[in-house]
């Protein structure tokens, strides 16, 4: 990506000192902002995580899902209660939680991806649906609806001899820096690699695709369980952050967030859900700190996104720019 | 033996609550292509409305009417001002129906709040019939019937009126649909205020087995995917056998593996989509 950044920023030096300057802002972050805001920040890095992940299936793949929460609970839990239960480090609990989100993307993966469309939208939510249902039941195991409050946080010194434990905001926020940004480079190199270009084929014409002799079930099942994987990278960091884990984590509703964050931002674009999900974090924020009307100003986003801002923010901005360039 | 077929009663008037519900969401998908994700508030707020209704009238048959007109009513505004404008936009639908199923939930715990309600039974079904051995709730009973008149009475409308063969026609081609003169726009409105009202009803219906209370949007739409997943979406037919067969487990699922009952619903599911992804009456 460095190589890709710096073609990019030769090309045009804006990018570069937007991209220094946005470095070295996040970088300074935890010394210009109130701890209340601070985790403010790691909310947003962490859902922009999820909604870019989402956007590798809807925008890249052309695969519509309104389950991807159930990857992102799946992981959470699994971190959750190895972390509560086992006292588990972090080196495991993490991998533990991102192998079983693969897994279960894997075996969904095999029964959504024989469809299309509505009903891929509708068999992702039923699965998902199902995995909060067994997070709701299974009292024994999660807690039911009272969850799993107190997960500690890591202890990095513990295990590594460094001289922080994450249960401080600053070394925390630092910690989700750090792995939201290896999940975005990520991702920036799946989609810019030959494997992303191949999803994009897909998306926008399969027989074609098929034709030219990709194995297209192959192509959208590994970028099914990858989205997976990185939205159960984010279940995991939240977890930590939270310090609590619940069937919400894995609800319709936050599958369906994740999925107005991604159309609000801009779906195929890596940048615009990441700014969708920012947005719609920092929103249900200061809202819900003056109403307890949210879920309504929420649903009231998701009709004005849909009816007028379809194509996202970044298309609102593309087609202001189209319009200015024409004389 | 007895165990047997009272659960087995029980889960087939909870099916047909399901069918009327999934009848809906398959019929205007079958026309329209639109996955209504509302369909659990229309079946919520039926149910609200209908209770309101009945504390004041004390009449099953009135609350049934009043709710499911009314959100006959509210469906036919959505679909004319809001979902007509994306037609065929599969994600901005989504988006906007499940816009109005948090704007809609959060209103009905604004007007009713949060506890559970119970709608009482209508005066001429409290009593427990006696079949055989054993006494079974009349009420149930009567929804099964109900049910399958509402079965026949669509299946009726479909095949046997002229409304029924101008939907045909609109569902395998709409454009010729449209140059033969047929008006699919007034159909889609009509179709989808049907379909509200279906599930209002269902939402009636159920108030006194199952009751009225927040999360039943959800809860009942995960169950209405379920049964369209299974039967196929746009069949009138698989809603009714779809129905039927998740009531049934999800009864039994949930006598049986109290925990996990969503799990019974979900090894069937997976099972139809391994042989046949498009459900067992849906179309490729």
């Amino acid at each position: 990506m460095s190589a890709f950044l710096l073609k990019r920023a030769s090309t045009w030096p804006p990018l570069a000192a937007a991209a220094l300057i946005g470095i070295l802002v996040l970088l300074a972050l935890p010394y210009l902002l109130s701890p209340y805001h601070l985790g403010l920040a790691v909310q947003m890095m962490i859902f922009a995580l999820f909604a870019m992940s989402l956007d590798l299936l809807i925008g890249y793949g052309g695969m519509p899902s309104l389950g991807h929460a159930a990857y992102f609970g799946i992981a959470g839990y699994t971190t959750g209660l190895l972390a509560l239960r086992l006292s588990l480090s972090v080196w495991l609990a993490i991998p533990a939680g991102l192998l079983l989100a693969a897994l279960t993307a894997a075996l969904f993966g095999l029964l959504a991806l024989r469809t299309r469309g509505s009903y891929f939208l509708m068999i992702t939510l039923a699965l998902g649906q199902v995995v909060w249902g067994i997070a709701f039941g299974w009292r024994s195991l999660t807690g039911g609806d009272d969850g799993l409050p107190d997960v500690p946080r890591p202890d990095l010194g513990l295990h590594l001899g460094l001289p922080w434990s994450l249960t401080d905001n600053t070394p925390f926020y630092y910690f989700v820096l750090f792995s939201v940004a290896v999940g975005t480079f990520l991702l920036i190199r799946i989609v810019t690699s030959p494997f992303g270009y191949a999803l994009r084929g897909i998306r926008e014409s399969e027989t074609r695709m098929l034709a030219l002799g990709y194995n297209v079930w192959r192509y959208r099942f590994v970028a099914f369980v990858l989205a997976a994987t990185f939205a159960g990278l984010a279940g995991c960091l939240y977890v930590y952050y939270d310090r609590f884990v619940s069937p919400d984590y894995l609800h319709v509703a936050r599958s369906a967030e994740v999925l107005l964050m991604v159309i609000l931002g801009g779906s195929g674009t890596l940048i615009g859900p990441a700014i969708g999900a920012a947005l719609i974090v920092f929103l249900e924020n200061v809202i819900s700190a003056y109403t307890e009307r949210w879920l309504l100003l929420l649903g009231l986003i998701y009709v004005v996104v849909a009816l007028f801002a379809p194509t996202g923010l970044i298309g609102l901005v593309r087609e202001f720019r189209l319009r200015r360039a024409e004389p | 033996m007895t165990f047997w077929l009272v659960q087995t009663l029980n889960g087939i008037s909870f099916g047909m609550l399901l069918f009327l519900l999934a009848a809906g969401l398959s019929l205007i998908y079958g026309l329209m292509k639109v996955l209504n994700l509302a369909h659990g508030s229309f079946y919520l707020l039926g149910g609200y409305i209908g209770l309101a209704v009945i504390h004041v009238t004390g009449s099953f048959v009135l609350a049934a009417l009043a709710g499911s007109l009314t959100i006959a009513v509210i469906g036919s505004l959505v679909e004319r001002f809001f979902l007509r404008r994306l037609y065929l936009q599969e994600l901005p639908q989504a988006l906007l129906t499940f816009g109005f199923l948090f704007i809609f939930s959060d209103l009905a715990t604004v007007i009713w709040g949060r506890n559970p309600e119970t709608i009482p039974k209508p005066s001429m079904f409290r009593e427990s019939l006696q079949l055989g051995a054993f006494y079974y709730p009349s009420y149930r009973l009567f929804i099964i019937a109900f049910g399958l008149v509402v079965a026949g009475f669509l299946w009726w409308l479909q095949e046997g009126t002229r409304v029924g063969a101008m939907l045909r026609a609109s569902v395998d081609d709409e454009e010729t649909a449209r140059a033969l003169g047929i008006n699919v726009s007034v159909l889609f409105t009509l179709v989808f205020a049907l379909g509200a009202f279906l599930a209002a009803l269902g939402g009636v219906m159920g108030g006194p087995i199952v009751g009225v209370y927040p999360g039943a949007d959800f809860e009942v739409l995960l169950l209405g995917f379920v049964v369209v997943i299974v039967g196929g979406l746009g069949s009138l037919k698989g809603a009714l056998v779809g129905g039927l067969v998740v009531g049934l487990l999800d009864n039994f699922g949930k006598v049986f593996f109290p925990e996990l009952a969503l799990f019974t619903i979900f090894a069937p599911m997976a099972l139809i989509l391994a042989v046949r992804p498009a459900g067992l009456f849906g179309r490729e």
